[in-house]
């Protein structure tokens, strides 16, 4: 029986020599206590706090924020179906989803829009995709998995609505936290293999995205604030 | 008036009065003259011609012009070719003479003027004996010729030109010209002639969806080495098909950069061929490539090379079936208005790298400004509360304000003051205010962006 020790130094290994775990590519680092990285060419879920319209700037700036990373980290380009109206592609840039790095995508219908993310999450060509959903079942959810699976894309899925989408393999809330701009509370509900606790998530964090860096600082408590905040870089 | 050949045969002639008409064959149906309408089914029928030959066109305003030069063996020989043509107008129930000769205007005397039983005009001593109608002269001037006893195409073309031209204007020799060749005679095709072009007939014709993907990849693969032979990549192709009741189906497929891969077409067609409705059968089938650029050899065995291939793949696959505008780049349009700092490119090559403005930009810009109720100190300090979807914001810290001047050049001849605030859940907004305050009409506040 493996020591859990022996399987945690196996994964970083793993992470470091470049091969993540299960034939995988690199997880994505962001530097948060307890949680090794993004896993790619897996499917994930990010919800704002709130469905309230204005109330999603902080997921979509985690969203764009993973996204980024993704990009860099497989140095391919990026897939963004936005539904209804696009991000702003200004605010987009600083986390580094330049033209050369994103296209966006703007379906129209989402009978098409679910093909589209589909026939995206099939190709080799891109880091990653990003959809953003509205009642997605559990077989098209299945279904893109599996595409995501056999091309290595990592799908991330913008969900506004109250239901979430079940095949995912981890699902995180995003809130704004008061302070200056970046900073969120990200709580994950749901990670496969590990259970939540009692408050029904399975772990949180208070980040702030250094503008300029491209990565994710753990904040400190106001008052102990690190002249330069510990962070992983990004790839 | 137009008569038909029940008519003629009871003694009607065109260009008779109505009335008279009516009182020769009191039974006669009369229908009213549609000359939209007849120019619309004159090409129509052209283009359904194009089975014969990609060279239409229209001719006034009964007659066609078909090039058919190098389709004859397609067809069987040039008669089988002329028997194929008027039997089909025969099926749709129009009467027609078709002739072929080598020269516009010689298939057109020849049409009207010539043998019936010898559609096929060998040389051009068999013109002679036309009347000068068939040069396509002016009644008046027809009449002229015949009053001076030329009353054969023969009898002008002994007269001496410069006197002939002289006499009856420079037309007629203008015409004499155009018949036997010294003249040329461009014919304007409706579509466009296209170098790239592969066609296939069927014996029988073909209805399965099957037989028609079938088809299609035959002729695909026998395009594209047609392209790879002249360096050529695809950007447009339009497959058409020929039904047997002389109706066309058209799928139309376009690429963002040139390909000249088969299979990545086929499948780009795919979606489009479920859409065609094999009515009756088809009996031919036309591939053209409408718009095509150069395109070096592929260098598939480098790995750079075959990312960029996927992914033109994957965005030629989306954009086919998404549709036109649906997939883009973004790159920084040269405006302080937020909303036009935007600009939209294809998602063909990535552009040159170009900087946004520096500073913080919302991640979110809502397509219409929505207005909001604030409260700030006079003259420009930051709001201090602000009611939005009827809920109280307190703002917790702002900034600002930045002022962004109008476009003289468009409509909105207001500036805008813009502050960025936070509330005291953490919500980052982009505020703007319109017009000032102690102006006569107070100003109006504005919710615009959301910040990460």
């Amino acid at each position: 029986m493996p020591s859990p020790a022996l399987e945690s130094l196996r994964r970083s290994v793993a992470t470091l020599e470049g091969g993540g775990t299960d034939g995988h590519g690199p997880d994505l680092p962001l530097g948060l206590a307890g949680f090794e990285g993004m896993r790619t060419g897996v499917l994930h879920e990010i919800s704002p706090a709130s469905p309230a319209a204005g109330h999603d700037g902080a997921a979509l700036g985690f969203a764009a924020f993973l996204l980024g990373g993704l990009a860099r980290l497989a140095a391919k380009p990026v897939l963004w179906l936005a539904e209804g109206d696009m991000p702003h592609a200004p605010g987009l840039a600083r986390f580094g989803l330049g033209p050369d790095r994103l296209v966006m995508v703007v379906p129209g219908r989402s009978k098409a829009a679910l093909w589209a993310l589909e026939e995206a999450a099939r190709s080799t060509a891109l880091a990653a995709v990003l959809g953003e959903v509205r009642g997605l079942d559990f077989t098209a959810a299945r279904r893109l998995q599996l595409a995501a699976g056999h091309s290595g894309t990592t799908l991330l899925l913008l969900n506004r609505a109250a239901a979430a989408v079940t095949p995912a393999l981890t699902r995180w809330r995003v809130e704004s936290l008061p302070g200056a701009e970046g900073h969120w509370r990200l709580d994950l509900l749901r990670c496969r293999g590990r259970s939540p606790d009692d408050s029904g998530m399975v772990a949180s964090w208070k980040v702030e995205w250094d503008g300029t860096a491209h990565c994710l600082g753990l904040a400190a408590p106001a008052g102990h604030r690190p002249a330069v905040p510990e962070c992983a870089r990004v790839a | 008036m137009a008569v038909n050949r029940a008519a003629a045969l009871a003694g009607l002639r065109p260009g008779m009065k109505l009335a008279s008409a009516l009182a020769q064959v009191p039974s006669s149906r009369v229908l009213p003259h549609d000359p939209e309408g007849d120019a619309r089914l004159l090409a129509a029928l052209a283009e359904r011609c194009g089975l014969f030959s990609p060279w239409t066109a229209t001719d006034g305003a009964s007659g066609l012009w078909l090039d058919v030069t190098g389709s004859g063996h397609l067809f069987g020989g040039e008669t089988k070719l002329l028997e194929q043509l008027t039997g089909r107008f025969h099926a749709l129930g129009l009467t027609a003479r078709a002739a072929l000769a080598a020269t516009p205007g010689a298939a057109w005397a020849w049409a009207r003027f010539g043998d019936p039983a010898a559609p096929i005009l060998a040389e051009a001593g068999e013109l002679e004996p036309l009347p000068p109608a068939a040069l396509r002269l002016a009644p008046a001037t027809v009449q002229a010729l015949s009053d001076l006893g030329l009353r054969r195409v023969g009898d002008l073309m002994g007269l001496p030109r410069a006197q002939l031209s002289r006499r009856f204007g420079h037309t007629v020799v203008w015409r004499l010209d155009q018949m036997l060749g010294d003249e040329p005679e461009p014919i304007s095709p409706l579509r466009p002639p296209v170098a790239h072009r592969v066609h296939a007939s069927f014996a029988e014709p073909i209805s399965r969806a099957e037989d028609i993907a079938a088809t299609l990849g035959h002729l695909l693969g026998s395009l594209c080495r047609r392209l790879e032979e002249d360096g050529m990549g695809a950007r447009r192709l339009d497959f058409t098909l020929f039904r047997v009741d002389s109706t066309l189906a058209r799928a139309e497929i376009g690429t963002g950069a040139p390909n000249r891969d088969p299979i990545h077409l086929a499948r780009l067609f795919r979606d489009r061929l479920a859409d065609i409705r094999p009515g009756f059968g088809i009996e031919a089938a036309c591939l053209e490539a409408t718009a095509i650029q150069p395109q070096s050899a592929a260098q598939s065995d480098l790995e750079g090379q075959a990312g960029e291939a996927d992914l033109s793949r994957l965005l030629d696959s989306l954009s086919n079936r998404l549709g036109p505008g649906r997939l883009m780049r973004l790159i920084p349009r040269p405006s302080h208005v937020p909303e036009r700092s935007v600009r939209r490119l294809g998602p063909g090559a990535p552009p040159p790298a170009e900087n946004w403005p520096e500073g913080r930009h919302p991640i979110r810009l809502l397509p219409h400004p929505e207005p909001i109720e604030a409260m700030a100190p006079i003259p420009d300090a930051p709001p201090l509360r602000f009611r939005w979807q009827g809920r109280l914001h307190r703002v917790v810290r702002a900034d600002g304000p930045e002022r962004i001047a109008p476009e003289w050049w468009h409509e909105e001849s207001e500036e805008r003051d813009y502050y960025r605030v936070e509330d005291e859940q953490g919500l980052r907004l982009w505020l703007y205010r319109l017009g000032h305050y102690g102006h006569a009409e107070p100003p109006r506040w504005y919710l615009h962006g959301v910040f990460p």
